[in-house]
């Protein structure tokens, strides 16, 4: 029962809503009924499939080179204490600046001819943070006597590091991920939206097109696309997480 | 008294050591000869781990000299948690000191397999530590200090997180293992009991700052009986220590 109880409000939302369209004959510019956004969705769903193709592309392009600088950067703070003091600051002005700040100056930088490689960027500084800062953590995170012991065998500085602090980091590189991969689609949508129509179609491109067409009920039907797919990606990283953490803990 | 001396293990001499709040330890000296086995017992404070930890070599004295014949691979520290590695079966936890000091993996695992069988752990080597009890994760822990072959065993409060039954249980078990191959043992812990049980002889420490009240011997040979616990020896020496550490912790 507790199961069905979201799905059951979702069906009263959308009764009340259909019966309200009709009843009160509101404009479908400005409010289409669930029927029509039904429609729009069946009919645009190519296009729409399409885009929201693009957009997860672009999304997890930059996870993974989010990733890769992010881990790379912090296996190099790690191993040095200067150079942490040198780029944790510089980490802290990427993770305040608003992505649509930065947005028109990438523009510019990757060029008229290369929108997806702004939007890319773009994604990757917003998911780069949270891995950053979770893989720093996690390279600390090793229990102190596992470290005591480690000394009393004359481990390497490698052996600590690929022995110790980076199997301990694990943790906290999974929840780096899962968070971090959930913003990378967000920052690509929000990229899309910082480049306009320049010649980039994910899905924040089917919205704006939509709206500017006043197809208010292909605009719903595109947030609903993009709404199902978030909550696709999140299932998936949960179930990542989860996966990860059994075979790490070994139950 | 030379580092090769044959009938020193390891040695403090006018050890102190000084903490940012003040001094700590000492000035302690204390020699352990090969084969003996040593209770540390002492109030909270009193500096019993800060001591092992010099012996160990895994702290350097503010003031004084170390002595140690026991070269750092030939030197095991069990601590008060199992501290394993949650990400390792028990058998490539044991493995862990061999392999760090280049023994080959097979070799190591081989030798893994017989620690665990010598504290009656045969047939979890592929467990995890999460899967495993407090008392086993502790013999996991024991096999690990035993697997490079020690000539001193240092064991920080190794039971005091464990149930009564399964501390007297590990205390035989430590005791049957000395019996084997005759490592210098030397223990922290808080139990008057367990000291006098446990140990030949048993050094009481004071606090501020760290000083030993007492140095006494235990009659008997080790490995005791089980009914020493009953003997008058057991009752006399017990209450002898008891009286030092009131005194220790009045002074």
């Amino acid at each position: 029962m507790s199961r069905l109880a979201p799905l059951i409000l979702l069906a009263l939302i959308l009764g009340a809503w259909e019966a309200a369209c009709r009843a009160l004959q509101v404009p479908a510019y400005f409010l289409p009924p669930p029927s029509a956004v039904a429609v729009a969705l069946s009919e645009n769903l190519p296009g729409l499939a399409t885009a929201a193709w693009r957009t997860l592309s672009t999304a997890l392009i930059a996870l993974v080179l989010a990733s890769l600088v992010a881990q790379a950067l912090a296996l190099t703070t790690a191993l040095s204490p200067l150079l942490d003091r040198a780029i944790r600051p510089l980490a802290s002005i990427v993770q305040v600046t608003p992505v649509v700040a930065i947005a028109p100056l990438v523009l510019i930088w990757a060029g008229l001819d290369h929108p997806e490689r702004a939007l890319v960027t773009l994604a990757v500084l917003v998911a780069f943070f949270p891995i950053f800062s979770g893989a720093t953590a996690g390279l600390r995170s090793a229990d102190p006597d596992l470290e005591r012991l480690f000394a009393l065998y004359s481990a390497t500085r490698w052996q600590r590091v690929l022995r110790l602090r980076l199997p301990s980091a694990v943790p906290f590189l999974l929840e780096g991920h899962k968070v971090g991969a959930g913003l990378a689609l967000i920052g690509a949508v929000v990229a899309e939206f910082g480049a306009g129509s320049g010649g980039v179609s994910g899905l924040a491109w089917q919205i704006l097109d939509a709206g500017n067409k006043l197809q208010t009920a292909r605009m719903i039907a595109a947030l609903v696309v993009l709404g199902a797919m978030g909550v696709a990606v999140h299932a998936a990283l949960e179930a990542v997480e989860r996966a990860g953490l059994k075979w790490w803990r070994g139950r | 008294m030379t580092s090769n001396s044959t009938n020193v293990i390891a040695a403090l001499a006018d050890v102190e050591v000084d903490y940012p709040r003040g001094p700590a330890l000492g000035p302690i000296s204390l020699s352990i000869a090969p084969g003996d086995t040593v209770a540390l017992v002492g109030p909270s404070g009193c500096g019993k781990s800060t001591a092992l930890r010099l012996l160990a070599g895994l702290e350097a004295p503010t003031r004084g000299r170390i002595n140690r014949a026991a070269g750092r691979g030939e030197t095991a520290v069990v601590f008060q948690a199992p501290t394993l590695a949650p990400w390792l079966s028990a058998r490539a936890n044991v493995a862990l000191p061999l392999e760090l000091a280049g023994t080959p993996r097979a070799q190591a695992r081989t030798r893994a397999d017989a620690a665990l069988a010598r504290v009656g752990l045969a047939g979890a080597e592929a467990a995890r530590p999460a899967q495993l009890s407090g008392g086993m994760a502790m013999r996991v822990a024991l096999a690990r200090a035993l697997v490079t072959d020690p000539k001193l065993l240092l064991l920080d409060e190794p039971f005091a997180a464990l149930d009564e039954i399964t501390r007297r249980t590990l205390a035989d078990d430590v005791l049957a293992l000395w019996a084997g191959s005759r490592p210098a043992i030397i223990f922290v812990t808080h139990n008057v009991e367990e000291a006098v049980y446990m140990a030949a002889r048993v050094i009481v420490m004071g606090r501020g700052p760290g000083r030993i009240v007492a140095d006494i011997a235990v009659p008997g040979v080790l490995p005791r009986p089980a009914q020493f616990r009953l003997s008058t020896g057991f009752r006399e020496t017990a209450e002898a220590v008891s009286t030092a550490l009131a005194q220790g912790i009045a002074a």
